[in-house]
C-alpha cells in the first residue's frame, strides 16, 4: 500500500508522561546536601553541687600547645598515635569490674570505662584545624570501641546504628528498637570528654 | 515508477512542540529541588576543616549558625585580617553572641527552644582563643549543644 501525505505524525501525547516520570525520578534521587560535623556537649556553667574526687589515674590529659604539638599524660606524642593511646586508656579496665574490656588491666591506668575521663586542654593560639583533628581522634577512639561492642552484641557497627536512629526518615518502629541498642552501647563506653578552659600563653 | 512520485519531497511535516513545555518544566523543577538557599551571604573566609567521625545535622529548623573566619578581601580594608565572627549578615563581637542566641531562640517555636544546636562554621586557620570565648558565651546562655561543622574527609589533612 502506498503511503499518502508523507510520514504520519508522531503522537506526542505521552511525552508529558515521560517528562513527569523523569521529574519524579530526580525528585526522589537527589538529596539536598546536609551539613555534617562533630557533635559536642559543652559543660554547664554551674559546677555540680557535690565535689567529685577523681583519681589521677582515671584522667587522660591531652594538652595542645600553640604550635599544634600534643602533650599526652605528660609526654610528647604524635597525633597519629593519639587514637591508639586513647583506646588503650579507655579499654584498660584496671579494677576488673569491666567484663567486656580487652585492655591490659594496668593498675596505674583507668579503673573502668565509666570512670575514665579524657580531659582536653588547648592554648589560645592553637589552630582550629589542629583542635578539630584532636577532637576527631578522641571521638574516633570512642566510636572504635563502641563499634567493637556493637559488633559483638548486635552484629553491626554502632556508628551505622546511630546514624539510622538519628535519621528522621527511619520508621519509628525501627527507631524504638535502635534506641535501646544505641543507649546500651553508649552505656558501655560513656563519652566523658571534658574540655577545660583555655590556658593563656605567655 | 509512478508510486514513488506520490511522495511530496521538500515538504516535511512540522515537529510537534507540544511537549516542549513539559521538558522546560521538568528542568525547572529539577533545579528547584537541587538548589539550596543560602540564608546569609558569607562575609568571612570559610574553609572548614576535615573530620572522619562526623554526624549529619538533620532538621535544619533547629540549627543556629555562627560563622568565624578572616573577613573576605572586600571587607579586609575595613575590618582587617584578624578572624571575626559573623552572625546573620553582619560582623559581631564575642559579647554579642549570647544575645544573638537568645534572640534566635525566641524566634523558634516553643517546643524547639530546648533542642537547638549551634553549628559553628569556623575557618580552619582561626585561633582557638576566639572559639573558646564563643564557647564561654554559649555556656552562659545555656546553649550547650554544639556542632563543629566540618567536611567529611581525612582529619590529618587539617595539619597542613
Amino acid at each position: 500500500m502506498p503511503r499518502r501525505g508523507g510520514p504520519p505524525e508522531v503522537n506526542a501525547g505521552s511525552m508529558a508522561d515521560i517528562a513527569f516520570l523523569l521529574l519524579i525520578f530526580f525528585l526522589v534521587t537527589t538529596t539536598i546536601e546536609t551539613d555534617a560535623g562533630l557533635d559536642r556537649m559543652l559543660p554547664p556553667m554551674e559546677p555540680p553541687d557535690t565535689d567529685v574526687v577523681i583519681k589521677q589515674k582515671n584522667i587522660f590529659t591531652v594538652n595542645i600547645n600553640k604550635s599544634g604539638q600534643l602533650l599526652v599524660e605528660e609526654e610528647l606524642l604524635d597525633l597519629k598515635q593519639l587514637r591508639q593511646r586513647a583506646i588503650a586508656f579507655l579499654d584498660n579496665g584496671g579494677d576488673g569490674s569491666c567484663k567486656y574490656c580487652k585492655g591490659k588491666r594496668d593498675a596505674s591506668s583507668s579503673d573502668n570505662p565509666a570512670k575514665a575521663i579524657i580531659s582536653l586542654k588547648n592554648d589560645r593560639e592553637t589552630r582550629y584545624g589542629t583542635y578539630i583533628t584532636v577532637q576527631n581522634e578522641l571521638v574516633g577512639a570512642y566510636n572504635d570501641l563502641r563499634n567493637r561492642e556493637a559488633q559483638r552484641l548486635f552484629g553491626r557497627d554502632f556508628t551505622e546504628m546511630e546514624a539510622e536512629f538519628l535519621n528522621p526518615e527511619t520508621p519509628s518502629s525501627i527507631r524504638d528498637d535502635l534506641k535501646e541498642k544505641v543507649q546500651k552501647v553508649q552505656g558501655l563506653f560513656p563519652q566523658k570528654l571534658s574540655e577545660a578552659e583555655t590556658s593563656t600563653s605567655n | 515508477m509512478a508510486k514513488f512520485n506520490k511522495k511530496k519531497d521538500g515538504d516535511l511535516p512540522a515537529v510537534s512542540t507540544a511537549s516542549l513545555p513539559d521538558i522546560v518544566f521538568m528542568l525547572l523543577f529539577f533545579f528547584m529541588t537541587v538548589t539550596t538557599m543560602k540564608d546569609s551571604s558569607l562575609m568571612v573566609q570559610n574553609t572548614l576543616p576535615n573530620a572522619s567521625e562526623v554526624k549529619k545535622l538533620e532538621k535544619k529548623d533547629r540549627v543556629l549558625y555562627i560563622y568565624v573566619g578572616k573577613p573576605t578581601r572586600e571587607y579586609q580594608k575595613v575590618f582587617g585580617t584578624e578572624p571575626k565572627i559573623q552572625l546573620n549578615d553582619k560582623f559581631a563581637n564575642v559579647s554579642e553572641v549570647g544575645d544573638f542566641i537568645l534572640q534566635e531562640r525566641a524566634k523558634k517555636p516553643q517546643e524547639l527552644q530546648n533542642v537547638l544546636t549551634t553549628a559553628m562554621k569556623v575557618d580552619k586557620d582561626a585561633n582557638m582563643g576566639l572559639i573558646s570565648d564563643i564557647k564561654q558565651e554559649l555556656r552562659k546562655v545555656n546553649a550547650l549543644k554544639v556542632n563543629y561543622t566540618t567536611y567529611e574527609g581525612d582529619a590529618f589533612r587539617n595539619l597542613q
